[in-house]
């Protein structure tokens, strides 16, 4: 069953310095504040995955946190690139990235195999790209029945899932709905999850459409009400577009992103002691 | 290239990006299906589908089917996207039942480089990947949209350093490096038949696929767009010239674009 934890001493239990972390979202319901307490948590050599990296892989990439960067589309999006991001990468700062890169139909797929515990998925893909040259988790499998080659994708198996969600009863049943992306398949595909929530509720009402995962297939879950922003919780908050415009000129610079991860990120909690 | 429209041409000043808007826009045929990418893509969709094409079904790779935004979405997940969607899907759904078999008639994409056969660079610029001059967002959803659609339109914004000989990077396929890889890969789509651009429209050539400038935005000299291509531009026998946008594609255009505060970036 799950537990109702409390944000910090869920991240500062289920994340570990060297762990493979996916913090999924598909610009909607974006673990943000749970990517903010894994920098304030100091953790080292994570490798990060995700399909859309955008403002807090940026940020967690910027303050040191990750070795390598699993993805299919890393972006500032509805605004243009991600600048931490892309000085890791041209210039080692503030240490070397490594990169495995997919499309995003093989990121879904690496996610589905893992939720199915198979050990990789089959997709007609990347036909004709250079991505298979350089990214060996990309290889080809001849169908048993037909003969014809496929495009295989190694199963992603995060040690751990953290997603964002509407919302989670006392026992730990999660609620999300809109665009819910990738966000089951990762909770199922990791070794231990968090999902972090707008509110805990004492019953969840009726939502069409909506997902829904049972207590025991979650680690733990934080009640962290604005836990997306400045992304959105579709019912309980819009999507903050400065932030994102923001963001751009902040993270263009090395010394206005220091100064930002000192007062956005190490002095809240200095003062909070 | 000018469809169906009744309307005659506007007698005001309009922009290039506008042309190329509407241009592209009018590439779309009513009841289609098309896949859509963010930025200039999407909002050429949603222009066709107040203009000529309100029965086009849009896609978006965040899970949205038959999506019918009252304004331009800021980003491939924006909110207003599920909240007008005919249904709301997973990703690994998106891209497995519902792109994946063939069921998506055109696929429109943008891209930072392509080259004289279509293939699009989203991912590196240089010649090493692990060392690259500029690391660009990447591939999303495009190798598959390129690959699975019916056919494939780009829109871009003409310059020699997008319009190159040999991209970089193939990132999402046109016709390969030779012009011959989509008969050799046996791939389902007919891959891109238009790349509209500021300055003009560049189709492939029967039999090379090479790119080869079949249309001209009005006011522009075929000199401009050579100057602006990466490679010696071959010009089709019959060069047409694009009808201007008429008064209500640019005043809906406008209208449209007032709804977001900045969509065409990314």
């Amino acid at each position: 069953m799950a537990r109702i934890l409390q944000l910090d001493t869920a991240v500062a239990e289920l994340v570990n310095d060297g762990d493979t972390v996916a913090l999924e979202g598909f610009t909607h319901l974006i673990p943000m504040r749970a990517g903010h307490e894994i920098i304030r948590a100091g953790r080292r050599d994570l490798t990060l995955c995700r399909m859309t990296p955008d403002v807090i892989y940026d940020q967690l990439i910027g303050a040191g946190c990750a070795r390598k960067l699993v993805f299919s589309w890393g972006g500032n999006p509805g605004v243009g690139s991600l600048h931490r991001f892309r000085d890791a990468i041209q210039h080692s700062w503030p240490v070397p990235l490594e990169i495995e890169e997919h499309s995003h139909a093989g990121m879904a797929n690496r996610y589905v195999a893992g939720a199915s515990g198979l050990p990789f998925a089959v997709l007609r893909g990347y036909a004709g790209t250079d991505l298979p040259e350089h990214t060996d988790t990309i290889s080809t499998v001849r169908c048993p029945f037909t003969g014809e080659e496929l495009a295989a994708v190694a199963a992603l198996n995060p040690d751990v899932g953290i997603i964002h969600a509407q919302r989670a009863d006392r026992a730990g049943n999660v609620q999300f709905w809109g665009i819910t992306g990738v966000q089951k398949e990762t909770v199922l595909a990791s070794a231990r999850s968090l999902v972090t929530v707008e509110e805990v509720v004492d019953e969840l009402p009726e939502q069409p459409g909506a997902v829904v995962l049972p207590s025991w297939a979650v680690t733990a879950v934080a009640e962290v009400p604005g836990g997306a922003h400045p992304s959105y919780a579709q019912g309980y908050s819009e999507r903050d577009n400065a932030y994102y415009q923001e963001w751009d000129a902040i993270s263009r610079d090395r010394d206005r992103f220091r100064e930002w991860l000192d007062t956005e990120i190490h002095e809240p909690e200095r003062s909070a002691r | 290239m000018t469809g169906e429209l009744s309307e005659t041409p506007t007698t005001s000043e309009f922009t290039s990006d506008e042309m190329m808007t509407v241009a592209a826009s009018r590439s779309l045929n009513d009841e289609s299906v098309c896949f859509v990418g963010i930025g200039l893509p999407s909002t050429a969709a949603n222009l066709a589908r107040r203009t000529h094409a309100p029965e086009l079904v849009l896609i978006y790779e965040s899970g949205t089917l038959g999506t019918k935004p009252q304004r331009l979405p800021l980003s491939i997940g924006d909110g207003v996207l599920a909240e007008t969607a005919d249904s709301v899907v997973g990703v690994p759904e998106i891209f497995n039942y519902w792109l994946q078999p063939g069921r998506v008639d055109v696929g429109f994409l943008g891209g930072a480089q392509v080259d004289r056969y279509g293939n699009i660079n989203t991912t590196v610029i240089g010649d090493d990947y692990q060392d690259p001059e500029v690391r660009l967002p990447g591939a999303g959803g495009a190798p598959e949209i390129a690959t699975s659609c019916g056919e494939v339109l780009i829109v871009m914004r003409h310059s020699p350093r997008a319009f190159v000989p040999d991209v970089d990077f193939i990132t999402s396929v046109g016709y390969g490096r030779d012009g011959s890889a989509r008969a050799r890969l046996g791939l389902p789509g007919r891959g891109p038949v238009k790349v509209i651009t500021d300055l003009g429209v560049l189709q492939p050539e029967q039999g090379t696929n090479e790119l080869t400038l079949t249309g001209l935005a009005p006011g522009v000299e075929v000199e401009q767009v050579r100057a602006a291509t990466g490679w010696p531009l071959r010009v089709a026998e019959e060069l047409g010239v694009q009808q201007p946008p008429t008064d209500r594609e640019l005043r809906i255009l406008r209208e449209l674009k007032a709804t977001v505060g900045n969509g065409e970036s990314s």
